[in-house]
């Protein structure tokens, strides 16, 4: 029985230089075990540094690194109770799936006969029983990167590390393997780190996830919370498009402010904000355009693509260009369109920087 | 904590061996003979280094021996950081110790004054280092890294750090140490004082600098000859490579796959067998010199014996190298430049000297260089047509075992050459690198070269064609010439050469090899066969730390073990004799100074090819093995090595085949009981023995086919099974093979 263990992780103040170049800036992380937490961020961000690192393939300059409560900083990765999945899978091409899957347990000092039975019930847990004897080669991508799961599975690894693992998948598989890892960590209950740059990964996989970056950690949270209530500007963006407007907050009043934008008044979800000049993140699919001609807050269509289900517009406003998506379209807008603009109730966060 | 206390345990254990156990000195009649066991402990010459201290009064073993007691206390320290320290300290002192005192302490005591002065004189000096002192500095060695990866340093991989350290260790004794010990012998009197006098006056002799030949009258001296002749071997041999690509790529040339076979020649002849050849055609009674004086009456001369002889020599030798560099640059011109440049309306003499021609330049500089090394280095052609006229690697030979005997005229000659060729190995790595257009993209690159304009293909024809059928009538010649009596005089055929080298009787019912050629050549074949997987391990490890680790000093490493390939042969060979014949290292006249010095100089290829190949392989397998538990031992074992297999194969052959037919070292370090099949048919070509000669040499080059032919087969049966498992790994061996070879 293939049962892995849970541990947690802890980054204190790791810092990481390569030459002069600094790639992580004092970055501090707690994962609690049986979490699924994933590192997002752009590429050069840090997250692979910092899967690495928490790998044992690269060390950190200065600080420490915890798994399961015990020191790692200076052990060397075969040392160390992870297992990683690569970006590539990076199956051993001379090796049979099953040897691969093998190879783990025989450097952990397994017999050879436990060893292969123990790698069997890996390709069975991965749904691969009977596939042991092909070489990677004749097995299809989906079907590698689930021998490079149960590569690292088998070893009941404290933390296992996943290095973008469904990057190397087209689209339709990526979903379906994305639900299967998650299922699996979900049943097996096992602690996982995710580094992705695709927001959508994150946020149908992870528990929790921490958005980088250059080298520093910018917003850290559930899914809701980074989406519904990113920190800045960037954050906003990242998961998922958004427009950043300047408004005034008028008044805060608990939960709930009144802010103003373009003369018109709306409320939205206060998180702290003071009154004042800040700033708003509003989603594409908040925004409403009904055609009207002198509105309060008044726009004009620049340029508009009709997508299927939804069109995406941009419009010349008083407070910018907005990006737009209208899933009305039954009633596509042409350019130059005079048009009023108007919030939904959700999807509209004040934002501190 | 348990590893790394196991392995530490085992290295203190060794250490700790060396200083009980074994003999701390030299043994006469050799360690593995095991003759001393009878004297074992007691005997002054074979007593343990423990003995030497206590009994024989040999006190400065004391600090090593402490050194080593420090680091048998550190073992059991707790805080990994503190024992890490001390280990490295401990071992990095006492390499550095057991060093200085080597050279400190002669035979006869100080070797040097200024300790003399400092602790007075010793009452007696010491012996070479034997398996005592060797094993205890190998355990400082480790020691010192495993105490550097118990520090972090390398990931905290101790193999790794092991390996580097361990590398650094070798090379510096067997590179730099030699080259070091025969700089000094310049300044050296034959006692090994101080004495500039022999480098003054060799360094300004006019037999080297004379530039009289400029002026008219005398010769001119040997460094200027030497020069013009690497400078025209190069030029030649480029040219002709050149015209060899052209042909072998863009032509309808019936016999290409003829012109692919030649690439293996320089291979697998000996040096001197092309000069061998052609004295046999026109030597003073060579076929076409006899022929030309009974038809025309054009008296024999001695025209061949001197730098027009070593050149034809040289340019034969060298042009299936140069051809081995240049097919893959003219290759890899992209053709849809070619068509590019043909849609710009240029046609196709203008394409050829506007486009081809330019993108193929650094390859051709590249292969010229390479050519003015080769002939630089060359050996076995000067000293079989040299005649009086020799060149500077036949001169250092000379300067040595001639009358003469002057070690120092010795080492400025070799001092010159090696300036010489250092400077080319220097222009061809930094003022070529990264010039190279020649680009092989891994995108689909469709298109055909376009073929050559109709004067440029009529002049690489009628270049390639005649010197092809040259070079089969020389190596007709090579075949041919042991079947006949005596050369010139006597051409009637016969078996009589053949069974004077080779011939095997049987004596009271067991095999006699009768022959005279067999005792050099199962010398030849052990030796061959114990370095060739050495020198590939050695080779592919440097690859694989070069490759696949980050370390401070990486590109010196690499540049340091590359630089030993331009080191002339003659050169190695006449700094391994400075260097090894006394204290504190002896080897001269024994079985390891030959590997040794095959191992260093071979090495390079190795790392080339396995550099090559290593960079076709997905880092991500190693740290994959790595995070698999796997120790970067094992990942080299499991995973790298079998994906390399190719690469391995091709270290192997070419490491084995040069053992086999290097000769410019080898002459200097054979000696009456290992005596090397090159240098034996050296000395037969001394004595006029041609016939027994060009024998021995033909049957070296039939077993040399034989083990490529048997290896390419192994090689060919791998790359089908595993075609589409790693693409691009497969490389092929043979292009790695020829470019580096130097004589």
């Amino acid at each position: 029985m293939i049962t892995p263990r849970s541990g947690s992780v802890v980054f204190q103040n790791i810092k990481k230089q390569f030459g002069a170049f600094t790639a992580i800036h004092d970055l501090s992380l707690t994962i609690e075990p049986g979490q699924l937490v994933t590192l997002l961020g752009p590429s050069g961000c840090g997250k692979t540094t910092t899967l690495r690192m928490l790998a044992g393939l690269e060390h950190p300059s200065s600080g420490k690194i915890l798994i399961g409560g015990k020191d790692v900083t200076m052990l060397p990765a075969n040392e160390r109770d992870v297992s990683m999945v690569f970006q590539s899978y990076a199956l051993f091409p001379h090796m049979s799936s099953l040897d691969n899957v093998a190879y783990g347990l025989e450097s952990s000092g397994l017999k050879k006969k436990e060893a292969r039975e123990k790698a069997e019930e890996g390709l069975k847990l991965v749904g691969l029983a009977g596939m042991g004897g092909r070489l990677p080669a004749e097995l299809s991508g989906g079907q590698q990167q689930r021998v490079a799961v149960a590569r690292a599975l088998v070893l009941e690894p404290q933390v296992l590390l996943l290095d973008e693992p469904l990057s190397n998948l087209d689209a339709r598989l990526r979903r379906q393997v994305r639900t299967e890892i998650r299922e699996l960590q979900q049943r097996l209950g096992f602690t996982a780190v995710y580094v992705t740059h695709d927001q959508d990964e994150a946020l149908a996989v992870s528990d929790r996830i921490v958005i980088m970056k250059d080298g520093v950690i910018a917003q850290e949270g559930s899914p809701r919370d980074l989406y519904e209530a990113p920190a800045s500007a960037f954050i906003a963006d990242f998961m998922g498009e958004a427009n950043v407007v300047s408004c005034d907050v008028i008044s805060v009043d608990g939960a709930d402010a009144t802010i103003r934008i373009a003369g018109l008044e709306h409320r939205v979800p206060s998180r702290n904000a003071k009154p004042g000049p800040a700033k708003l993140a509003v989603r594409p699919n908040s925004i409403t355009l009904e055609p009207a001609s002198g509105a309060a807050y008044p726009g004009q269509i620049t340029h508009a693509a009709y997508l299927g289900d939804h069109v995406e517009y941009e419009v010349e406003t008083s407070t910018g260009r907005l990006f737009v998506v209208d899933p009305a379209v039954e009633r596509a807008l042409a350019p130059a369109t005079e048009v009023a603009i108007g919030f939904k109730g959700r999807g509209i966060a004040i934002i501190n920087g | 904590m348990d590893h790394r206390n196991r392995r530490l345990d085992i290295v203190l254990g060794i250490g700790i061996a060396a200083f009980l156990l074994v003999p701390w000195y030299r043994i006469e009649g050799g360690f593995l003979g095991f003759g001393w066991f009878s004297g074992f402990p007691s005997e002054a010459s074979v007593t343990p280094g423990i003995l030497q201290i206590l009994e024989y009064g040999r006190w400065w073993l004391t600090i090593p021996a402490l050194i080593m007691a420090a680091a048998v206390a550190a073992r059991f320290l707790r805080d990994p950081m503190q024992r890490g320290a001390v280990l490295a300290a401990a071992g990095a002192a006492g390499v550095l110790f057991l060093t200085l005192q080597g050279l400190a302490i002669g035979f006869s005591g100080w070797s040097w004054t200024i300790s003399e002065t400092l602790f007075g004189a010793l009452a007696d000096g010491q012996p070479s280092m034997g398996a005592g002192a060797v094993l205890s500095a190998v355990a400082f060695v480790l020691i010192f890294s495993f105490g550097l990866a118990e520090r972090g340093v390398m990931k905290g991989d101790a193999f790794v750090v092991a390996s580097i350290a361990m590398l650094v260790f070798l090379v510096a004794i067997f590179v730099f140490y030699p080259v070091g010990s025969m700089l000094v012998g310049a300044f050296q009197d034959f006692d090994g004082s101080f004495n500039p006098d022999g480098f003054t006056r060799n360094i300004q002799d006019n037999s080297i600098w004379s530039l009289g030949c400029v002026v008219g009258g005398e010769r001119c001296g040997v460094a200027w000859r030497t020069l013009w002749l690497a400078l025209m071997t190069a030029g030649g041999s480029t040219i002709m490579g050149l015209a060899f690509a052209l042909v072998a790529t863009r032509t309808r040339f019936p016999f290409k796959k003829g012109l692919r076979l030649l690439t293996v020649l320089p291979i697998i002849t000996p040096p001197f067998v092309i000069g061998l050849a052609l004295t046999l055609l026109f030597g003073r009674a060579g076929v076409i010199t006899e022929w030309m004086s009974s038809l025309f009456g054009i008296e024999p001369g001695r025209w061949l014996y001197g730098l027009t002889g070593i050149w034809i020599a040289q340019v034969l030798s060298f042009t299936p190298i140069s051809f081995l560099v240049l097919i893959g640059v003219v290759e890899g011109v992209s053709p849809s430049m070619e068509e590019a440049s043909q849609t710009l309306r240029a046609d196709r003499w203008r394409t050829f000297w506007r486009v081809s021609l330019p993108l193929m330049k650094p390859g051709i500089a590249n292969a010229f260089l390479i050519g003015f090394i080769e002939s630089m280095a060359d050996f076995g052609n000067p000293l079989v047509l040299g005649g009086s006229h020799g060149v500077l690697s036949t001169e250092i030979f000379f300067a040595v075992v001639g009358s003469q005997n002057d070690p120092s005229r010795a080492a400025v000659l070799a001092i010159i050459l090696l300036c010489f060729t250092l400077t080319a190995f220097l222009a061809q790595r930094y003022w070529l690198s990264g010039k190279n257009f020649a680009t092989v993209t891994g995108k689909g690159d469709s298109g055909a070269h376009i073929a050559l304009p109709r004067p440029v293909s009529i002049a690489v024809h009628a270049m390639v064609i005649p010197w092809m059928v040259f070079t089969i009538v020389i190596y007709g010649m090579i075949l041919f010439g042991g079947f006949v009596k005596t050369w010139g005089l006597d051409n009637s055929l016969t078996l009589d050469h053949y069974a004077r080298a080779f011939s095997v009787e049987m004596r009271d019912g067991a095999l006699a090899w009768t022959g005279v050629a067999w005792n050099s050549f199962w010398t030849t074949i052990e030796i061959a066969l114990i370095s060739a997987p050495l020198t590939a391990a050695v080779g592919l490890l440097t690859a694989y730390l070069i490759v696949r680790q980050k370390f401070a000093g990486r590109n010196v490493f690499e540049f340091a073990l590359m630089m030993s390939f331009a080191i002339p042969g003659t050169v190695i060979g006449i700094s391994y004799i400075m260097a090894f014949n006394l204290p504190p290292l002896e080897m001269t006249g024994t079985a390891l100074i030959l590997i040794a010095c095959f191992v260093f100089r071979n090495m390079p290829v190795g790392v080339r090819g396995g550099v090559a190949a290593m960079s076709q392989l997905d880092k991500s397998l190693d740290e994959a093995s790595l995070t698999l538990r796997a120790t970067s031992f094992r990942t080299i074992r499991k995973v790298i090595l079998p994906l390399l297999r190719p690469a391995i194969t091709a270290a192997l052959v070419y490491s084995f085949v040069r053992a086999i037919t290097s000769i410019s070292a080898v002459i200097f370090l054979v000696s009456a009981e290992y005596n090397m099949a090159t240098s034996y048919i050296v000395g037969l070509v001394e004595n006029g023995e041609y016939g027994v000669a060009i024998a021995y040499s033909s049957m070296l080059i039939v077993v040399m086919i034989v083990v490529i032919a048997g290896f390419q087969l192994l090689v060919g049966e791998r790359r089908l099974r595993r075609e589409n498992r790693v693409a691009g790994v497969t490389t092929t061996p043979s292009l790695t093979l020829g470019q580096e070879k130097t004589a």
